[in-house]
């Protein structure tokens, strides 16, 4: 189970407090109802779902209520780092990401290990 | 004087460390028996030469103990205490002994002696790997009817118990700075070196006592001392820390991310007369900021044919059950092995008093020390021999031994053989924390390499042998100082992995890779050959590493077995993944408390006791329970609910709508906040006023909807569905967070705070008026979606002008502690008055006489306000809204969506199944044409006939066609009306 940086509470919590919601930085347009059909595909459904980092948002559902900014590593599961919500997507410090870089490596995923056998 | 206790033929006077004072009494398969206290079941059948436990899974053969310890793969047993305390493929090797436990065999009929499901093994040349896979494809219908319950039938070993468990299980959550897996030399010593630097420690071993691999070695010396006697010291020592934990009988069974480690501790399995508030096992979930891993190694059995009779078994589980439990193996001991280790095994049960028939070693240079101390006691050693088979129908009678590369074989009776192919170090913990191994060539064994997380691995599990090197590293390990000296008497040397020369190459013999799936090296050397060149295919294929003992001695002879048919080196066959849990866990210590009653909150309103006693049947909506109808004295619920939509109509009704999910909606901006979140606009509802209104998702589709009363002009009590509330408030928050963090607005859950209790039907302003003041009722002062702060009964209350009947209506919202007192006195007075209580069952016909929508029965969430006919709520005027633009979306502006409509069947008297597809012409060919589906369907008691209501392409312009409901057996044509059933002109409501 996961540990993850409260921004608000400015405390480490267990998952269990938190919820998952939806790619982060994807702004509503301001004028929504004049953009086009594209732009509004492009906002509401289209998502780029990458593997490896990747920008969310959670809420600490059971707990301060807020929600906020995560870099999480998909591959590892790690938690680069969590800020709050309003804030412009933060890069990710370096060490952390050549922690990052080197966790992936020792990391049996399902390719490295099943992918394998298909 | 008591009479001297017969504790088992097999005892060594002297050896062991149980008293003779404490015994206990079991029975095994109805035999009765006498054990000393601290035996497992496997060392007290062994005391009384019990050899033959069990049968195995494929080929029913008879099987014994093989090992001392948790990895066992045989013997597994049924273990009860009672009818419903019973617990099968328990490990006759874990399990200890307990005064008046019965213990029996499995997978076997009519007896163990004599078991039918033998024959499978002299069939077995047509159970060869991938047997199943191959043999029962065709043809397709006979899978389901006949093959899976026969091989069902056969295979598995325990059967589950019947009986509900009657025990309870516990759960507790612990954090420490450091936890250390396994309290064996290497564990003790990083735990004192941890406690010394004041770090809270978690010390957790699997077995009663601490000491790990000194229960069987038992001449290590460790500060002097007797390396087992150290150990006790050093725990006792620990346990009187303050800051620490120390925990026997529980497995670390899962590492996860983030030091989040998972144990399983076992309270109650080893006593006799456990106290019952106690819980049987706990489930501890450890946040460790550290984990310093101890887990050792387990030996491993060598390959070769038919190793797998009764008596043959692990040298160190031999010396184990001599050197703790003080039970001798045999009588005349055969050894086979490929590591110095088995003899030490050897020198223990010679000066115990039993005779080594041979070493048999597959090496031609034994270590020197052990070879000379064997040469000592008189033992004769074949180096460079093997073991090429083994005779005993239902134990152990003879090895054949033959000069490897070839020479004469010759049979040497013995009537126990022990073996040992080396130690498989134990990195399942280390693996699990996503930590990379690597292939230690000269060893032949995977060792930790680059780790994931904050833990370090000591000891025999990290590959370090040699006692003052273990040491060592456990006090770095810890982080602490320690002055301590430790000395094993041997260095040992060898191993081998794979198979041995006595196991093939030909494709009759029968030598055991994994002893509890049957899986012998020649299916795996067949797994090859059909085409499998990866290890987890090999796995799959021959289930070899697959049973609940995980491979723990099997994984690495397969590895070793495919890499040499295959032609590559070890590492690039790879090696399975180690999963979490480590040994089986009960799905008991899993669940804990959540079970029954707990297994899911139950959410009653504060007027749940007055409905039951009212005889309500009640219906789950979520978590909650609402009173679904009221049923009298013979009534059957049709009867009742055709009485209840009836008097609702003719004089009233009461109702409880407490569970209708509420937000307090409040500040500056509260009214702007809404205008955004809702399609309606809400700026011109004034105070005391409210309104029907609809959200949307940005898709434009339904989300849900409520009556929205404004109180003030900075303050609104929404109400949701019953199920919408918690996602309802979640969408609002996000938005309000995320989207529009300017607006001053304040959100508050509070739907539990308020019980409402609905007063429908002519009769209504009656019923509440003279419980009602501070609020003039009359239609003119009060109008239909009037709202009031007044109070009923002298309780502060708010009192809405609403209807979902289409009736006079009230919503009486009271605190809800007073919801009951407040119900008692309103359906008193209903009630003489000739109203009734009514539940959710009318409470859905009524409102469907009036076509009223239920979100998310009449919409799906690809339903627009427009489809369901509610396009009246959309504000055209509003420039934004969530939902404004995607309602726009060609789709969803075009010609024949879906739209909500009445359906009345041309027979009144059928009722449509809800669901059921809706068609044009029901004689086209099939795939039919589906136009829509029923969505709300009801018997109307009071318009005497069925109603529906459906969501039909174009259905707006189809009113008065008639349309078709294919059902399986009939089908039946439907008239397509407009939704409203019952009082079309509205009248009744403003009444």
């Amino acid at each position: 189970m996961l540990l993850i940086h409260c921004p608000y509470c400015e405390e480490d919590r267990s998952e269990l407090e938190f919820r998952w919601a939806g790619e982060a930085h994807i702004a509503r347009p301001d004028a929504i109802s004049e953009i086009s059909d594209e732009e509004f595909a492009e906002y509401f459904f289209l998502r780029n779902n990458e593997k490896g980092l990747t920008y969310e948002r959670w809420r600490h559902m059971h707990g301060c209520g807020r929600f906020f900014n995560a870099a999480r590593d998909t591959v590892s599961d790690r938690f680069l780092m969590t800020y709050k919500a309003g804030l412009p997507k933060q890069p990710i410090p370096v060490a952390e990401e050549r922690a990052a870089a080197a966790e992936e490596k020792t990391v049996e995923t399902w390719e490295a290990t099943e992918g394998d056998a298909r | 004087m008591s009479a001297p206790v017969n504790a088992g033929a097999f005892r060594i006077k002297g050896a062991g460390r149980h008293t003779p004072a404490r015994t206990a009494r079991f029975s095994f398969d109805g035999k009765s028996y006498t054990a000393l206290e601290g035996d497992t079941v496997a060392s007290a059948l062994l005391a009384h030469g019990v050899h033959l436990v069990g049968r195995s899974f494929k080929y029913h053969r008879p099987r014994g103990i093989l090992t001392a310890g948790p990895e066992e793969p045989n013997a597994l047993l049924d273990v009860s205490r009672d009818a419903a305390r019973r617990q099968p493929n328990v490990r006759a090797t874990v399990q200890e002994v307990f005064d008046g436990a019965k213990i029996a065999s499995q997978n076997r009929w009519p007896s163990l002696s004599f078991d039918v499901g033998a024959v499978n093994d002299v069939l077995s040349p047509f159970f060869a790997a991938g047997f199943y896979y191959k043999t029962f494809m065709w043809p397709k219908e006979a899978w389901h009817k006949l093959y899976e319950p026969i091989i069902r039938r056969a295979a598995g070993l325990g059967e589950a118990p019947k009986e509900e468990d009657p025990d309870h299980y516990a759960n507790r959550f612990a954090h420490c700075d450091v936890l250390i897996a396994g309290a064996g030399v290497a564990g003790l010593t990083a735990a004192l070196s941890a406690a010394a630097t004041g770090q809270t420690v978690m010390l957790v071993d699997e077995q009663p006592e601490v000491g790990g691999a000194l229960h069987y070695d038992a001449s290590t010396v460790i500060d002097g001392q007797d390396g087992y006697d150290w150990a006790q010291g050093a725990a006792a020592r620990l346990k009187a820390m303050p800051k620490v934990t120390l925990l026997t009988r529980t497995t670390v069974f899962g590492y996860y991310n983030h030091g989040f480690v998972g144990l399983a501790e076992r309270v109650t399995d080893h006593m006799a007369r456990p106290d019952r508030d106690l819980p049987r096992e706990r489930l501890w979930q450890v946040r460790a900021k550290k984990v310093v891993i101890a887990t050792g190694a387990i030996e491993r059995h060598m390959v070769f044919a038919n190793n797998d009779r009764p008596g043959i078994m692990l040298a160190s589980a031999a010396r184990s059950f001599l050197n703790h439990h003080g039970v001798a193996v045999g009588r005349n001991v055969g050894v086979y092995t490929a590591h110095d280790s088995a003899y030490e095994a050897a020198f223990d049960l010679k000066r115990a008093g039993v005779s080594i028939a041979a070493i048999v070693d597959c090496r031609a240079d034994p270590g020197e020390a052990v070879l000379a101390e064997a040469r000592a006691l008189g033992i004769d050693v074949l180096a460079g021999h093997s073991v090429t088979d083994t005779s005993g129908r239902l134990r152990i009678a003879s090895m054949t031994v033959a000069r490897n590369g070839g020479g004469n074989a010759r049979k040497i009776k013995v009537d126990a053989l022990i073996i040992s192919a080396g130690w498989t170090p134990s990195v399942h913990l280390f693996s699990q924390s996503r930590g990379k191994l690597r292939f230690d060539q000269a060893n032949q064994r995977f060792l930790p390499d680059i780790y994931a997380q904050n833990c370090v691995s000591v000891g025999a599990c990290n590959g370090t042998d040699d006692m003052a090197d273990l040491i060592d590293e456990a006090i770095t390990a810890g982080g602490g100082t320690l002055a301590l000296s430790g000395e094993n008497r041997f260095e040992w040397t060898g191993g081998m992995i794979g198979a041995a020369e006595g196991a093939g190459p030909d494709t009759v013999v029968k030598a055991f890779v994994d002893f509890q799936h049957d899986v012998t090296a020649k299916d795996i050397r067949l797994a090859v050959r059909e085409g499998m060149h990866s290890i987890e295919h090999i796995k799959r294929f021959t289930t070899n590493g697959m049973a609940s003992d995980q491979g723990k001695l099997s994984n690495m002879h397969g590895l070793a077995i495919a890499a040499e048919v295959l032609g590559r080196p070890i590492p690039q066959v790879g090696l399975t993944t180690f999963r979490a849990p480590y040994t089986p866990v009960t799905y008991g210590t899993l669940i804990a408390h959540s079970r029954a009653d707990l297994f899911d909150p139950t959410r009653k309103t504060p007027m749940h006791a007055l409905e039951a006693a009212a005889g309500a049947e009640f219906e789950d909506v979520g978590n909650w329970k609402r009173a679904w109808y009221f049923p009298r004295r013979g009534e059957d619920m049709h009867a009742a609910v055709n009485r209840e939509c009836r008097t609702v109509r003719d004089i009233g009704g009461v109702f409880d709508a407490s569970t209708l999910g509420k937000i307090e909606v409040v500040g500056p901006d509260a009214a702007q906040f809404l205008n955004l979140l809702y399609t309606n606009a809400w700026d011109t509802l004034k105070p005391g006023k409210c309104r029907y209104g609809i959200m949307t998702r940005e898709d434009g589709f339904i989300y849900d909807d409520g009556v929205v009363g404004r109180l003030a002009e900075d303050r609104f009590h929404v109400t949701t569905t019953t199920g919408g509330a918690p996602r309802v408030l979640h969408h609002m928050e996000d938005y309000l967070q995320t989207e529009f963090p300017h607006l001053k607005v304040w959100l508050t859950s509070t739907t539990e705070q308020w019980a409402v209790i609905a007063v429908q039907g002519p009769k209504a302003r009656e019923i509440i008026a003279p419980l009602v003041e501070g609020v003039d009722l009359s239609n003119e002062a009060f109008p239909h979606m009037s709202l009031a702060e007044c109070t009923v009964l002298g309780v502060p209350a708010r009192l809405f002008r609403v209807s979902f009947t289409g009736e006079l209506g009230f919503e009486v919202n009271v605190p809800a502690d007073y919801g009951a007192d407040v119900w008692k006195a309103i359906s008193a007075r209903a009630q003489g008055l000739g109203a009734c209580l009514y539940g959710t069952e009318t409470m859905h016909v009524l409102r469907a006489e009036k076509g009223y929508l239920i979100v998310g029965q009449d919409t799906d969430g690809t339903v627009t306000p427009d489809d369901a006919g509610y396009g009246w709520a959309v504000s055209k005027k509003k420039t934004d809204f969530v939902g404004i633009r995607g309602l726009k979306r060609p789709d969803l502006i075009r010609d024949g969506r879906k739209q909500l409509v009445g359906l009345k069947p041309k027979d009144p008297k059928d009722v449509l199944e809800e669901g059921a597809q809706i068609v044009a012409d029901p004689n086209q060919p099939k795939p039919m044409t589906m136009l829509g589906h029923v969505t709300s369907s009801y018997w109307s008691e009071n318009c005497g006939r069925s109603i529906a209501m459906a969501l039909v392409a174009g259905g707006r312009a189809r009113m008065g066609e008639t349309l078709y409901v294919p059902m399986t057996d009939r089908t039946i044509a439907v008239e397509v009306t407009d939704v409203v059933f019952f009082d079309k002109e509205g009248g009744r409501i403003n009444g």
